[in-house]
């Protein structure tokens, strides 16, 4: 079986860096002083009563820049295997990589021009 | 029933050795674990004093000079301060998304620590992937982010938290071609591995020189990912208030703060390691005294003076990320975003293919 001892260390860490927040979270609501009141915990608005929620429609602008985000994000990973052992696969997996990298600029720039990375 | 207990006791009486050895192991690896923590919250304090007494001088200011000498303590002072500050949940907010956000923010950048290696070969966990992990852990804070914004069900905050996830994975992705490159250079994604490619020539084997693009570009999307000026648009005072830390009080707006010194620090780090050749003193064989040969230095020895280079190089960088906090003025959202898509990531996408043809041409 495929074992990664590698990474215990790592899961410890992790549970010991998880532990941080809430050791402070606990400390602080030991020692921290309670007073509640209804115009205190409203939430802010520049000092005027708030006005509506605040979980609303946004712009899809925000769900545009995450597609093209994911997309890059995918090709990075892809790309990453074949440059861990670029010495061994030589020129032809080059030609290959060049042109998966060129089938994403095209992706680049079509975007580009369709206006997906345009802000306003 | 009687049979098992009996065995389990045969057991525990034929190996008492073995379980106290396992215990002796647990308690070393915490040993490790707990000295990384501790120097990282000593790491964030100088940090936060660097910075204000770099701001001050820039501004011509004094600077925090009471609280012990030369004003050491201020960030210890403020941290105390904020464990005694009063919680607040806004009340229409989300209890849960408002305490995780600030959690997942501290525990992502946390996490990236157990791959820098501080001097020859100390590291917490040399793992094959290196600095992949640091790729992935650091997607993991925008979420974070985006939790702590949606949960305190503010405008601000729901508006900081969007900006501050559309600016960290837009300068992710030439983040992460910028470090492939790089290990494409030393042909393994290892921290280690990087290092020590870039010890063969001294100053001039440094990846400084090797990836002139790939250095400015990763500063660039270091500094945005920091959300520093001149990118510190989720937390643009003039605009959003705080941004996503809006609502935030006490404590949990102090992980917030440590958050973005943590990442700070760790992208300072990566840079020394990545760019400026790590532990090694860089400085060609010929001028040094064996005297000050490291390699055949005692052991102990040789790992201190790696960690003081390491940090001798991370703080000085640290300067430059300090001082353009002053200098530059703060780019607009879709200047941001320009920048980052149609300027960054087809120069990166260039370097990544012009750094594998010169390696082609080595071949």
């Amino acid at each position: 079986m495929f074992l990664l001892y590698e990474y215990d260390i790592f899961w410890v860490f992790l549970l010991i860096s998880s532990l941080i927040p809430i050791l402070t979270f606990f400390i602080s609501g030991v020692l921290a002083p309670i007073s509640k009141g209804p115009e205190k915990l409203s939430s802010y608005e520049s000092g005027i009563e708030p006005m509506g929620d605040a979980w609303l429609q946004f712009r899809i602008r925000y769900y545009m820049f995450a597609l093209v985000f994911v997309v890059f994000d995918v090709e990075t990973v892809f790309l990453y295997p074949w440059a861990m052992s670029f010495d061994i696969l030589g020129v032809s997996v080059f030609v290959e990589a060049l042109i998966f990298v060129l089938i994403l600029i095209i992706g680049l720039v079509f975007a580009w021009r369709k206006g997906a990375l345009e802000w306003s | 029933m009687i049979k098992m207990i009996m065995d389990t006791t045969e057991i525990q009486t034929i190996n008492p050795f073995s379980r106290l050895e396992v215990v002796y192991g647990i308690l070393w690896t915490l040993v490790p674990i707990f000295g990384l923590v501790l120097g990282i919250i000593i790491g964030v304090l100088v940090i936060v004093w660097l910075e204000r007494e770099i701001s001050a001088g820039i501004q011509q200011r004094i600077g925090p000079e009471y609280a012990g000498p030369l004003g050491i303590l201020q960030a210890l002072a403020d941290g105390v301060k904020l464990l005694f500050k009063e919680n607040l949940l806004p009340s229409r907010g989300d209890a849960r998304l408002f305490s995780i956000g600030p959690s997942i923010a501290v525990i992502s950048i946390l996490l990236s620590y157990s791959i820098i290696p501080f001097g020859d070969h100390l590291i917490l966990s040399d793992l094959t992937i290196g600095v992949f992990l640091w790729i992935a852990i650091s997607s993991v804070a925008p979420i974070g982010l985006l939790m702590s914004g949606y949960g305190s069900n503010n405008k601000y905050s729901f508006l900081g938290g969007l900006r501050a996830t559309a600016q960290s994975i837009s300068y992710e992705i030439p983040l992460t071609l910028c470090v492939l490159s790089i290990s494409l250079l030393s042909n393994s994604p290892s921290t280690i591995d990087i290092v020590e490619a870039q010890s063969k020539y001294g100053f001039w084997g440094w990846n400084l020189w090797r990836q002139p693009i790939g250095f400015i570009i990763f500063l660039c999307s270091s500094l945005a990912e920091c959300e520093r000026l001149p990118f510190d648009l989720p937390e643009a005072e003039e605009e959003l208030v705080a941004g996503y830390q809006t609502e935030y009080s006490g404590i949990k707006f102090g992980l917030f703060y440590i958050a973005s010194y943590l990442n700070l620090l760790v992208s300072s780090l990566f840079v020394t390691v990545l760019y400026l050749g790590g532990w090694n003193l860089s400085i060609a064989y010929g001028f040094i005294p064996k005297l000050f040969d490291i390699n055949k230095a005692g052991k102990v020895f040789g790992t201190i003076i790696g960690i003081l280079i390491t940090l001798a190089k991370t703080y000085l960088f640290l300067f430059i990320p300090i001082a353009t906090r002053w200098t530059l003025p703060r780019l607009r959202m879709d200047q941001l975003l320009s920048l980052g898509w149609k300027f960054l990531l087809p120069i990166s996408l260039g370097n990544l293919l012009l750094t594998t043809s010169f390696q082609l041409l080595s071949l």
